[in-house]
């Protein structure tokens, strides 16, 4: 049996790396409360923010977590893009349609870098990579750490946008009431746009939190997708409190499954309490609508 | 034929049907009326097993059916229609009908066969082959009754087959429901078109607010005075009254 | 919308045999051997996602379920091909009528039901990858011993003929639905399931009679891959590329119709195969070329290749009426 110690450290180490999760999931909690759609190239579309991120480090020698200034914004203009010119009309508005076109992207996506960067994992070492935070007789990984920190700046601001701003004002009523939004003048497909944009630029924080301790390479995002939608699921499809907190449980589970089970049957607990929830409660813990 | 028992629906917090009972007697026409939102298509989703009550019986033909499913209810001889008509959009016309009429007939040229004859007996003989939402709106309503009358039902439950329809196309239904009680079909049917109320029901139910306020012949139902508060609002029986004195 | 005949699929598959035997070049037999693999599977899919509406994204559950029976039945209890293959489709049926039991009675439909296939899919990958019984991470070698009762042949045209006899039942499977009550409440409940309830569908059933087929026919294209090949690990076997390969398929040559997947199989792996020898062997060009197609596909003919066609070819002035 491990130590006391071991397994707390482990598992805050797993609440951290939660955070990021969360962050994660976050735009795709987003993107299915306002247009809800299944959003499948999300794990694809986090995979390019984290190349560009690596570009912009081992090019530039720009520090990852400076990168995400540079990134952010062009994850933002891509997400637009993509909603604006090709999900939005080559899926018709229907479900499947949706579905499909954005596996297709995801597919695309993948590939794309695969052709273009080949199966390499890459990593940005930073002087800060392996550092640990000490707190009391815990060692924390430094890296960790500022993604919690990070990530719960990054969800206020989320918060801040949402309901402070005319185009977050915009979004909520588009989320609420389609119809009656655009009869009082709001243009849904800019919107809509808007919002997808938004979850892409949350991708691009995510990317620059991950890199200084993570890898990257073509498949990365594959891994990250149906954590993401685990934690949406758990959290209800749309929450962004559920979000935040389905991520932080679900670090800790992976933390302490892996712990116990060991690192590939340590992922198994992730899948399992994504069919329990789907079974059982498909509205998650914090969802309202079935 | 039918007996509905207090049918009590909430919607979390809010009751839709508030103890309702009705009873419609065997080979008749009985009307559920009532003003909008009053609970009426809830009833019907219950009757049908769509909506399981919170309270109260469902029984037909003797027999309590209130925990069976839809599809079972439709074996016993229960069919419905929907308010808003709902084809099956990736098959024809006849195909549509077919899909009822594999209830009685696992053979599917039986059951195409079937299908025609039923298409022509409500009126779509010559749409065989159309879309359904190639239909306009009376040719999906009668697409709706079609399917329906396919599964060779006892008891049919119409949900407001004349909604929509310009008063030429409601003048060549009317027929077309009588003739399918003269069938032997017992019908229960949601409408609020009272011209067609009082042309063709034999009893007819008043549903106001989740409550059934009043049962009756359709003529004496109508000067129900809670029946025109229900309609029109509080004081207007008095008031119509009052007019007709002076007039 | 006009059904093929059962004669145009017996051309169709007799085609398909001449060609077999035409003198094809070791490559291209062995494409069109991993064809037809490709076509069963989506000819599977095809049932669910295409017919029933259900679309999975988690079809290589049964395609692992069909190709590790086949390895370790053989290998391990030293079974015969050919009742291993017959176990390896009930094993499919199996799998499938589990996952739909549990799915259907919770009401999944959409993409909760996408998803859910794909978390069963990598559930099954990652137990097959760490439980030794199954190879573990080192997978499962095949035994090489050809002649009949192995089924397994010198001569590779041979096995062409098995998957392509395999691909005739899964038409005669598909031309079956569009004329039965099966098929015609499969399709009514994926039009509409309230209205397919009220006329008498036992829809949980039914959607459990589909994914068993469904599970059954993909568990077929699973057992005669891990044959052909001789060698299956975790992600081959329960790996994602199947579940998208057999959706891919059935989606671009048309979902919901007879001859969809078998067309799809032949047009997208032609592809892909034109693109690796155009690129010159970039990796991941012939899926990026495949996830194109995919998208335009849905664009532009939601209907798939058949469809089409068949605007094209029939109606001059297609009419393309969106429900």
């Amino acid at each position: 049996m491990y130590s006391p110690q071991i397994v707390v450290e482990a598992l805050l180490n797993g609440l951290m790396l939660g955070a990021i999760y969360a962050l994660i999931a976050l735009g795709l909690t987003l993107i299915y409360g306002v247009l809800h759609i299944v959003n499948f190239a999300h794990g694809a579309l986090l995979t390019v923010a984290m190349f560009m991120v690596w570009l912009v480090c081992a090019r530039y020698g720009l520090d990852p977590y400076l990168a995400i200034l540079v990134v952010a914004p062009l994850m933002f203009a891509l997400g637009y893009g993509l909603q604006r010119f090709i999900i939005g009309p080559a899926s018709h508005g229907k479900d499947n349609g949706i579905l499909l076109v954005t596996l297709g992207l995801s597919i695309i996506i993948e590939n794309a870098l695969l052709a273009a960067f080949q199966s390499d994992t890459r990593t940005i070492t930073t002087d800060y990579s392996f550092r640990v935070v000490e707190l009391g007789p815990l060692l924390l990984s430094f890296p960790r750490v500022v993604g919690f920190g990070v990530t719960i700046a990054t969800t206020i601001l989320l918060w801040l946008v949402l309901h402070q701003t005319d185009i977050g004002k915009a979004i909520r009523a588009v989320a609420k009431e389609k119809l009656g939004a655009s009869l009082v003048g709001i243009s849904v497909p800019h919107v809509y746009a808007m919002t997808f944009a938004i979850g892409c630029a949350c991708l691009a924080v995510a990317a620059g939190l991950l890199m200084p301790s993570f890898y990257v390479s073509p498949k990365t995002g594959a891994a990250f997708v149906l954590v993401a939608f685990t934690i949406v699921v758990l959290g209800g499809m749309g929450s962004i409190p559920g979000a935040l907190i389905g991520g932080l449980l679900i670090g800790v589970v992976e933390a302490a499954s892996s712990l116990f089970l060991g690192d590939s049957l340590g992922q198994i607990g992730i899948f399992l309490i994504f069919i329990v929830t789907l079974l059982v409660r498909p509205t998650g813990l914090f969802g309202a609508r079935a | 034929m039918l007996e509905v028992k207090s049918l009590t629906k909430r919607f979390s917090g809010l009751v839709a049907v508030d103890q309702a009972s009705l009873s419609v007697a065997k080979g008749s026409i009985t009307g559920l009326i009532g003003p909008n939102g009053a609970g009426k298509t809830t009833l019907f989703a219950m009757i049908a097993g769509f909506l399981q009550p919170d309270g109260g019986s469902v029984s037909y033909e003797g027999r309590d059916i209130t925990a069976l499913a839809p599809h079972v209810r439709a074996r016993a001889g229960i069919a419905r229609t929907f308010q808003i008509v709902q084809p099956f959009e990736g098959l024809n016309v006849q195909e549509n009908i077919a899909v009822g009429a594999y209830l009685h007939t696992p053979d599917a040229s039986e059951a195409m066969r079937q299908a025609a004859d039923i298409a022509k007996r409500v009126g779509l003989g010559a749409d065989l082959t159309k879309g359904s939402s190639d239909l306009t709106v009376a040719g999906r309503k009668r697409l709706e009754v079609a399917r329906a009358l396919a599964t060779q039902p006892k008891l049919l439950l119409l949900d407001e087959v004349l909604a929509g329809l310009n008063p030429s196309e409601i003048r060549d239904v009317l027929p077309l429901v009588r003739d399918i009680r003269d069938q032997g079909v017992t019908i229960l049917m949601i409408e609020h078109i009272m011209q067609a109320v009082m042309n063709l029901c034999d009893t007819v139910y008043v549903l106001s607010q989740g409550r059934m306020i009043a049962q009756g012949e359709p003529k004496t139902v109508c000067e129900d005075p809670q029946v025109i508060e229900a309609y029109l609002g509080h004081g207007a029986a008095e008031r119509l009254r009052a007019e007709q004195a002076h007039a | 919308m006009t059904k093929p005949r059962l004669a145009t699929l017996a051309i169709i598959v007799a085609a398909l045999a001449v060609i077999a035997f035409a003198g094809l070049s070791g490559a291209l037999l062995n494409l069109m051997i991993f064809m037809m693999i490709i076509a069963l599977a989506a000819q599977g899919w095809n049932i669910l996602g295409g017919y029933a509406g259900l679309s999975s994204f988690g079809h290589a559950a049964f395609f692992g379920a069909g190709a590790y029976a086949m390895a370790v039945l053989q290998t391990r209890f030293g079974v015969n091909a050919w009742i291993a293959l017959v176990i390896g489709i009930a094993l499919g049926a199996l799998v499938g009528a589990f996952i739909g039991f549990l799915s259907f009675r919770s009401g999944l439909k959409g993409s909760y039901f996408a998803l859910i296939t794909l978390a069963f899919a990598e559930v099954a990958r990652i137990l097959a990858n760490s439980w030794n019984f199954t190879g573990g991470a080192a997978g499962i070698l095949l035994k090489l011993q050809t002649g009949l009762p192995y089924l397994q042949f010198a001569d590779r045209r041979y096995f062409l003929l098995i998957t392509i006899g395999c691909v005739a039942i899964g038409l005669v499977v598909s031309w079956w639905l569009e004329h039965s009550r099966f098929g015609a409440y499969l399709v009514a409940l994926r039009e509409n399931e309230q209205a397919a309830q009220a006329l008498g569908v036992d829809v949980f059933a039914v959607k459990m009679k589909a994914i068993a087929i469904s599970g059954a026919l993909t568990a077929a294209a699973g057992c005669l891959y891990a044959q052909n090949y001789l060698f299956i690990d975790a992600n081959v076997a329960f790996g994602s590329w199947i579940s998208i390969e057999a959706l891919f398929a059935a989606i671009v040559g048309g979902s919901g119709t007879v001859l969809g997947p078998l067309i799809g199989a032949i047009v997208l792996l032609g592809l892909g195969e034109l693109t690796k020898g155009l690129s010159g062997g970039i990796p991941g060009m012939d899926l990026l070329v495949f996830g194109i197609i995919l998208v335009l596909s849905v664009a532009f003919s939601p209907n798939g290749l058949v469809m089409l066609m068949k605007s094209l070819g029939l109606r001059a002035p297609a009419k393309a009426k969106e429900a």
